[in-house]
């Protein structure tokens, strides 16, 4: 590729917040799918879309989990949209200290969406197939941009967190006496 | 492992401040799956008949249903149950939503509450650590709004929240239980109220299992869709289908009138673009596809859900409209009044002021005379703006209509009983007067025990299908129906009541449905109550065994779970046969229907209750109790000479 430009797939979940009936079977199908073995369990507090919902103000807003922050943003967003009003960090996708979305409940690890990767792949993503009244779309789109590095999996986003929050030296010892015992 | 359900109940004495999570006995599954049928199981246990329903010793319980908080999409009804002040018996009621799942979350099936706080106080649930905390500065405050003050306290934005507004803490008996999108009615909150509970606010983040998570998944994955697509289940009525069936065919004021001219097309129209403006947007309960509930912005009002047909029954109690209803929803939501028995009291108290029963004496300053208007309402709409505060008071004779029209009737006297011409068992029922009687709605009014047609009618078709080739069509791929109702409905043509044999089945056809829903959580609109329309449930006794196996573990098949609906029956026939329920309490209002046939409708009752194994009062038999594992049941009924001694002599 002589322009250094490759094509890749872009893969989007479109959201219509006024499709939205706030039913949470995106939360529902997205714990279940990655619960092990699959849909072994349910747990929306596990899940890798929360709705934020705030039916007296009629706020609905799915949200899918990103990145990890170490520490809340120093400059928080709030939008009126219509008129509504959302509170500061409903479009936010990052799982970070101060609020408990995007938060495995047990172990307090980031939550991130992997777009549900699996094998063989799957049609759509889980929260896709099961919003029917499409506050959720699928979209795939090709592209062409810099051959970038792929997106950072599970594991080292949520490695990156213990980092931060023990310290560099600690896990390694604890990855090299795993290594051993295991 | 306990799969589907957590295997815990939560027992709060509310009179000893004491907090207890509770193993339960797996086995109860097996034979009352769980929601109203464990709950049933725990009052015979627990609430003797010398209890009175105001007594400490009463409980209150919130059951999830079995299946709720599993991948199996619409089942989010929680049940709750107790005894009822107003009629004497067993009250239940069912809300959807998202409280049951979030409380399974926090890992308890139930939530049973025994005793009284000695003042308001709410319960405040965060997974292990749970609190009875004071309440006493919600008194007073609406419903939703304490949803919205107890969600900032404990700083829980997801928590959900169930509250009741002034009326529970006023122990009015129509006082509802209000949370999110839905409510629980038919006499719960005034229960809630009495035990001094204002509130109940959960958050849960804990895993719900389930045993075979692949069959599962692979058979509950597809029904969201099949749901969305499937016209005949939902509420399609609140949905878009306008509302003429509810106009024209219900009785208006106090349940006698009914104006089949008043609506028309343009009237209609009017209608939907008047809710169009107030609808912010259809929402759903958890996990489940349908949107069978509006969110309403009422100006002045708090914004509010409205569902099923409460959008009408204050117009039609007041011969209002449309707009009054949206309005007067914004108040009574907020106190948390049942949106049924209330415009019917009211309408009650109206005849009686009309008939010159009730005077100005007890309705100072009441609006009126007719055909003026009030502050550009109606005068009737004002009339119930005024008693709806005094009723949630309990404000002069709003103390008195607090008690339910039964009750208040008696009160007033002077001649008042017969204005109470729509009870059943002490409780208001849905405004319907129509001609000739109806065999199989005949059985379903006189016998139920869920209290409302509505919780008893829905699996087999109101009405038959005149074109003898679509009546075909319909039962071919009728899919939900055991293959006797097929013969029946092929038979049945327009203007004629199924046989009396055929009656009974479809009474009890339809009752089963709804202790199957009302045990596993399933909402009646996607199954119990929606064949009735179309007879294309998405769920139904062929297809539910499935999900209950592969949810729970336990093997089910269509007779099993048929034979768990049979027990869950018998055993609140039982709760209601011990608290005094007999055969003459079972009985629609004499004028349900113009023409009647008595000696028919008795035989009819004869032949119910013979098929359902209960003697001719009405009473399970001990052969009946025994088959169903109910034997401490006909030891109970034996002691206490509600049955013979000996078998062989019951009559
Ligand atoms: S499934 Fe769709 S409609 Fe339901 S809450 Fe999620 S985004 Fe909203
Ligand atoms: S959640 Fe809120 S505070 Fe945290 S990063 Fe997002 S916007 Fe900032
Ligand atoms: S795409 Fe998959 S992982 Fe991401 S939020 Fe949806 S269901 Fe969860
Ligand atoms: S069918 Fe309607 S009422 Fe029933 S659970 Fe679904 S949204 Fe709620």
């Amino acid at each position: 590729m002589s322009n250094g430009l490759k094509k890749r797939i872009v893969k989007e979940i479109k959201v219509d917040l006024d499709k939205c009936i706030g039913c949470r079977a995106c939360e529902m199908a997205c714990s279940g799918f990655h619960a092990v073995p699959k849909f072994s369990s349910t747990n929306p507090a596990r899940s890798r879309i929360r709705v934020i919902i705030e039916d007296r103000k009629d706020v609905y807003v799915p949200v899918r989990a990103g990145d990890y922050a170490q520490a809340e943003c120093n400059c928080r967003n709030s939008y009126v949209i219509n008129g509504k009003e959302y509170s500061e960090c409903s479009f936010c996708t990052v799982s970070c200290s101060t609020r408990d979305l995007f938060k495995d409940p047990d172990s307090g690890l980031p939550l991130k969406c992997d777009m549900c990767a699996d094998d063989p792949t799957l049609p759509e993503p889980m929260c896709v197939q099961v919003c029917c009244c499409d506050a959720l779309t699928y979209v795939e789109r090709e592209e062409e941009g810099e051959n970038e590095v792929g997106p950072r999996g599970e594991i080292e986003v949520g490695l990156e967190s213990l980092v931060n929050r023990f310290g560099i030296d600690k896990v390694v010892d604890l990855v090299s006496q795993l290594s051993k015992t295991k | 492992m306990r799969y589907a359900e957590t295997g815990f109940d939560l027992e709060i004495d509310l009179s000893r401040g004491s907090i207890d999570r509770v193993e339960t006995d797996p086995e109860l599954s097996r034979l009352h799956l769980g929601g109203q049928g464990t709950a049933a199981k725990i009052l015979w246990d627990r609430v003797p008949p010398e209890v009175d329903p105001l007594d400490p010793e009463n409980l209150l319980i919130f059951s999830t249903g079995l299946l709720q908080s599993t991948p199996v999409p619409g089942a989010n009804r929680t049940a709750v149950d107790t005894f009822s002040p107003q009629t004497g018996f067993y009250s239940h009621s069912l809300f959807g939503g998202f409280f049951g799942p979030e409380l399974k979350y926090a890992g308890y099936d139930k939530i049973i509450f025994r005793g009284k706080a000695s003042d308001l106080v709410y319960l405040w649930i965060n997974n292990d650590k749970v609190e009875i905390r004071d309440a006493s500065h919600l008194r007073g405050k609406g419903a939703q709004e304490t949803a919205l003050i107890l969600k900032e306290e404990v700083g829980e934005p997801n928590a959900q929240v169930a509250a009741i507004g002034i009326a529970g803490e006023n122990r009015v008996y129509m006082a509802s239980i209000e949370h999110a999108n839905s409510s629980a009615s038919r006499g719960v909150g005034v229960i809630m109220g009495d035990k001094r509970i204002k509130a109940i606010i959960v958050r849960g983040t804990k895993d719900v299992n389930v045993a075979q998570p692949k069959e599962l998944a692979e058979i509950s994955i597809p029904m969201y869709r099949k749901m969305y697509d499937n016209k005949d289940c939902g509420d399609s009525m609140a949905h878009g289908e306008g509302d003429a069936f509810h106009v024209d065919n219900f009785a208006w004021g106090n349940a006698r009138t009914r104006r089949s001219e008043f609506f028309s097309k343009e009237m209609e129209n009017d209608w939907l673009s008047l809710e169009d403006k107030l609808r912010q947007r259809w929402t759903g309960c958890h996990n489940c596809p349908k949107d069978c509930h509006q969110a309403i912005k009422y100006p002045g009002r708090m914004p509010y859900f409205q569902k099923c047909y409460s959008k009408l029954t204050y117009a039609m109690g007041a011969f209002g409209d449309l707009d009054f209803d949206y309005n007067i929803i914004g108040i009574t939501q907020e106190y948390g009044m049942d949106a049924y028995s209330t415009p019917q009291t009211i309408a009650f108290a109206i005849e009686l002021y009309e008939a010159g029963i009730l005077t100005d004496k007890d309705l100072p300053d009441f609006p009126g005379p007719d055909g003026e208007t009030v502050e550009g309402y109606k005068v009737n709409e004002a009339r119930f703006f005024y008693l709806v505060e005094r009723i949630a008071r309990r404000e002069g004779i709003g103390d008195v209509l607090a008690n339910g029209i039964y009750a208040a009737a008696r009160q007033i006297g002077n001649g008042a009983e017969a204005y109470d011409h729509n009870t059943i068992k002490k409780f208001e029922q849905v405004p319907i007067k129509l001609g000739y009687v109806n065999f199989p709605y005949f059985l379903m009014y006189a016998t139920g025990e869920k209290m409302n047609i509505t919780q008893i009618e829905g699996s087999f078709p109101q009405a038959p299908i005149a074109d003898k080739a679509e009546r075909a069509e319909f039962v071919k791929n009728w899919d939900a129906a055991p293959e006797r109702f097929k013969k029946w409905f092929m038979e049945w043509e327009p203007r004629q009541n199924p046989s009396l044999e055929a009656s009974v089945h479809i009474c009890d056809w339809n009752e089963t449905m709804h202790y199957v829903d009302d045990a596993i959580g399933t909402c009646a609109f996607l199954s119990s109550f929606r064949g009735q329309f179309g007879g294309r449930p998405p769920y139904h006794i062929y297809n539910l065994p499935a999900f209950i196996t592969h949810a729970t573990g336990i093997e089910f098949d269509t007779d099993g779970l048929w034979e768990v609906a049979r027990r869950n029956r018998n055993l609140i026939r039982a709760l209601n046969v011990r608290r005094g329920l007999s055969r003459v309490d079972e009985k629609p209002p004499a004028n349900h229907w113009k023409k009647r046939e008595p000696e028919t409708e008795q035989k009819l009752l004869d032949m119910y209750y013979e098929f359902k194994g209960w003697n001719n009062d009405g009473i399970p038999t001990k052969e009946t109790l025994d088959k169903l594992g109910l034997e401490y049941v006909s030891n109970d009924f034996i002691q206490r000479g509600i049955l013979p001694e000996c078998e062989g002599d019951q009559s």
